[in-house]
């Protein structure tokens, strides 16, 4: 039976007479690689930020790892990692110290803390570099510590707001083999991107278009249903008509 | 003579002397759409300034439009067109006025040279008074190529005019990029999206400050040196960690809704799906396929 | 010349369509004048005092008369003894007391001695010096007047006479630090953070890849500040005569070239220190440590700088804003001409092309 772990009901977020997001509906099931697509200004970023926690909903329902997103929202930030391309870690900080603060912030044991960081510092290969400031790391590993940290508390979901940027291809399959590491360990990935074969790799992918999700499905489907070889295709037919944004 | 010409250039930075830029030499020719592709960290923006005279390369030397880089910096500035990253654009003064300056700028007036920006900007003309910072990515993209080009530059170098930008915006501009090339303008860009290198004459694949190929799309797409496949099954994760136990496998890797999976020599389809069943693997899907930019420049990385 | 034209004119587009920050340019010197003018003030008045009154005859009773009288003291308590007093103080009800002894009248025309005892708060020394003399100046006036016309063998009688600024108005200090404060928070902060900006931004390299010579670029943006300044000057002008009584008691038009070439100074060192920083944050930090602190400090218009010691003086004498306060304070206050304030005016220009020839010599045309 499919753990539901993000349920909403006719999610809005309005500013003034300006509606950002419009009455979404959906379900993201546990160990999920959903993908949260949408050209800019459709109202991805409004949505996800309703999703973790850190923005109000002007009206409509939603459930996040089983917390109400009105009333609880302090235990939803618990129970859910995050990373973005524009802030993930801090580049004066060393590695270590990057993960020893996080831990600390999610509230895991000193000894735990200590556990974690030996694996994932072995995962990721980085014994060389524990010590050295993430400043000085190249793009790629940044981007792989950043998500190995995010999901250091074991959550049950976590949130990429456009995780892999201005990386090589090798390094985005490397990212994304952590990825889907961490989906068969039980935690639900929610990833917004702009690379539409990262798309392919989901296991459903939404669409919005100016505020609304304009289709919901797996990505084979939905190419099945636009005629298309590629999901850039797909992507572009809804897109292209869509007003806001140009 | 070609329009750019670098030889054995290289940068070197700070300290620790890394080094962003290793021995590079290459040519462009006049009106060729070049294309500089590679992930952050590769050495195109230190190439596109050394180029644009705002940095001075530490070894070799450099020509564009046959004017040397290091002694005749103020004729190259009067000539190129240069639009760095992040849209540098001023933010609070409009569409317009930003075109009005920058056309002031180089000596010259948007009537002048119009009928080569017409084509971009009429899709952008009924924002004119909108302020340059409330556009979006794509408006803001518009805005600053035709702020390059108001001049009527012989070389226009685009330093990542695609990033951060939505898939439909980006694939507009690269239509606008080609129909530019009637004008027997040289475009240099630089991209880290593979998809995009499909649209240049010529490419230079980049990584760590070295070049590993220069070609025409095509010809780096013919040279890939081992068949090609793409695979599909139920479980994506299981599949890229099974197919390298395969005898006959030299790499894959994951490739969209397929692995894409090199082996040593051509193989019977049957016999992967076989060794897939065998794995407990169902719905399978197994074809020959092109390799594409992206194909090739994972594996000139491994090599 | 057209170029440097459309240049000048996006700087000011910049300039004027950031309202926040024009709100705080144009405001704060009004701001400032007023709340220097009207509230704060080295003056003190109606200051609590108590009075002892032992003697309880005629001499004393005129005296604690004029005391009352006067607009410095609001005269607390009329008290009984010495125990009040020292209750008095330590609840900080009053700051001075005057204590006439008994016999006060008798001592003073028999014995021709009498003394007064004037107790202060000294916990803030210069309240207390201040208040003490006030009661002292009251005294000294009375005796004067109970000596006048009789003529006392060698007498050295002291005249004071407070120039320039006979009623001792705080205001004649502050309007021109205001006027030196204000202009270099403008010139300098302003214009050095408007050029980073242009660095951080990215618009600095497509300006330094193209025909225009960068050094015009810069001379653009002082340009708006210019004037802003100027008009700023202008509004501190009007508010100081009208509003605060404080006439330009010398040649308006001689304050208006100083103040411009003091503008100047200030936007070669708002270059100078965008020449040699790439962030916004670090181009203000300087401009607030190493421009407006020193002004407040070294400008003479806090604290005096004789008071201070010789290596100090010697720093006020690098400080711009010291010598444009001189010369302000001059020309207003004192009403003297250029002949008295050529010097002052020389070294500011010496400053200003100081500045200017290493800011042109640094000024890098490559990124690095």
């Amino acid at each position: 039976m499919e753990n539901i772990v993000i349920k909403t009901d006719k999610l809005t977020k309005r500013y003034g007479d300006f509606i950002a997001t419009n009455e979404i509906s959906f379900e993201v099931y546990k160990g999920e690689i959903f993908g949260f697509l949408g050209a800019n200004g459709a109202g991805k970023t409004t949505a996800m930020r309703m999703l973790c926690g850190l923005s109000t909903p002007s009206s409509g329902h939603a459930i996040i790892a089983g917390f109400d997103v009105y009333r609880e929202t302090e235990k939803i930030k618990k129970n859910i990692g995050y990373m973005s391309q524009k802030f993930s870690l801090y580049e004066d900080l060393t590695v270590l110290e990057n993960i020893n603060f996080f831990g600390g912030i999610y509230g895991l044991s000193n000894a735990n803390i200590k556990d974690k960081s030996e694996k994932l510092i072995d995962q990721l290969g980085l014994q060389k570099e524990a010590k050295k400031l993430v400043g000085a790391l190249p793009l790629g590993w940044k981007q792989k510590l950043s998500f190995s940290v995010a999901v250091l508390h074991e959550p049950r979901i976590v949130f990429l707001d456009e995780p892999t940027g201005g990386v090589d291809p090798v390094t985005r399959r490397q990212f994304w083999d952590l990825i889907y590491d961490a989906a068969a360990r039980g935690v639900t990935i929610f990833v917004t991107t702009h690379y539409m074969d990262e798309a392919e790799y989901c296991n459903r992918i939404s669409i919005m278009v100016d505020g609304r999700i304009e289709a919901l499905d797996t990505p084979r489907n939905l190419k099945h249903r636009f005629h298309s070889e590629s999901m850039d295709d797909v992507f572009f037919q809804l897109a292209r008509g869509a007003k806001r944004g140009d | 003579m070609a329009a750019i010409i670098l030889n054995d250039v290289t940068k070197v930075y700070g300290k620790e002397k890394t080094v962003a830029v290793d021995h590079v030499s290459f040519a462009v020719e006049q009106g060729e759409l070049f294309g500089l592709i590679g992930p952050d960290g590769a050495g195109k923006t230190s190439i596109f300034r050394m180029l644009t005279t705002l940095l001075l390369p530490d070894n070799g030397s450099a020509t564009v439009d046959g004017y040397d880089i290091v002694k005749d910096y103020v004729r190259i500035r009067s000539r190129v067109g240069y639009m760095p990253g992040k849209f540098s654009l001023y933010q609070d003064l409009t569409i317009e006025e930003n075109l009005n300056f920058f056309a002031t700028v180089f000596g010259t007036t948007i009537e002048q040279n119009y009928d080569l920006i017409k084509d971009i900007y009429v899709q952008i003309e009924k924002f004119k008074d909108r302020r340059a910072g409330k556009l979006s990515g794509g408006m803001k993209q518009k805005l600053a190529l035709c702020c390059a080009l108001i001049h009527k530059p012989s070389v226009l170098f685009l330093d990542e005019p695609t990033t951060g930008v939505d898939p439909v915006s980006r694939k507009e501009f690269w239509e606008m990029l080609k129909r530019l090339k009637a004008q027997n303008i040289t475009i240099v860009v630089s991209t880290p999206y593979m998809d995009e290198a499909m649209m240049c004459d010529r490419i230079a694949l980049m990584q760590t400050g070295r070049i590993l190929s220069i070609e025409t799309p095509q010809r780096i797409m013919q040279s890939y040196p081992l068949p090609l496949y793409a695979v599909r099954a139920d479980n994506m994760y299981g599949l890229l960690k099974a197919m390298p136990t395969f005898s006959k496998t030299i790499s894959s890797y994951a490739f969209g809704e397929y692995a894409h999976v090199s082996f040593r020599e051509d193989v019977d389809v049957n016999e992967v799906t076989g060794f897939l069943r065998q794995h407990g693997f169902s719905d399978i899907d197994i074809k020959r396929t092109n390799p594409t930019i992206e194909d090739c420049f994972i594996q000139l990385l491994k090599a | 010349m057209k170029q440097f034209l459309v240049f000048v004119k996006k700087e000011f587009s910049h300039v004027l369509r950031d309202r926040k920050t024009l709100l705080i340019l144009f405001g704060m010197p009004v701001m400032q004048i007023l709340i220097f003018g009207f509230a704060l003030t080295n003056e003190v008045k109606n200051s609590q005092i108590a009075v002892i009154d032992y003697a309880k005859d005629e001499t004393s009773r005129r005296i604690i008369e004029r005391i009352e009288a006067s607009r410095y003291f609001e005269t607390e308590k009329i008290v009984a003894d010495h125990g009040q007093i020292e209750e008095l103080f330590r609840q900080g009800k009053i700051k001075l007391a005057v204590v006439f002894p008994q016999r006060f009248d008798h001592d003073l025309f028999h014995q021709n001695k009498a003394q007064v005892q004037i107790i202060a708060d000294a916990s803030d020394p210069n309240t207390a010096n201040t208040l003490t003399s006030y009661v002292s100046a009251i005294i000294q006036d009375y005796q004067s007047g109970l000596t006048a016309g009789q003529s006392m063998p060698y007498q050295i009688k002291a005249e004071t006479r407070m120039l320039y600024n006979p009623q001792l108005k705080g205001v004649h200090n502050f309007v021109p630090g205001v006027m030196a404060l204000v202009l270099m928070l403008v010139c300098v902060m302003m214009t050095a953070i408007s050029i980073v900006r242009e660095k951080e931004l990215g618009t600095m390299e497509i300006l330094l890849v193209s025909p225009f010579k960068p050094i015009l670029v810069i001379l653009s943006k002082a340009i708006p500040y210019l004037i802003l300044s100027l008009i700023n000057v202008s509004t501190i002008l009007l508010l100081s005569v009208f509003v605060l009584d404080l006439p330009v008691n010398g040649s308006v038009l001689l304050l208006f070239a100083e103040s411009t070439l003091f503008i100047i100074t200030c936007l070669t060192l708002g270059i100078f220190i965008s020449v040699k920083t790439n962030s916004q944050q670090v181009a203000m930090l300087i401009s607030l440590m190493g421009m407006l602190l020193p002004t407040v400090l070294f400008s003479g218009f806090m604290f005096p700088i004789e008071n201070m010691p010789v290596p100090l003086q010697i720093v006020s004498n690098i400080v711009p804003s010291k010598w444009y306060y001189t010369i302000v304070k001059s020309i207003m206050i004192k009403g003297l001409g250029f002949s008295s304030i050529w010097k002052e005016t020389l070294i500011l220009g010496g400053i200003t092309v100081f500045f200017l020839i290493v800011s042109l010599k640094s000024f890098k045309i490559r990124l690095a």
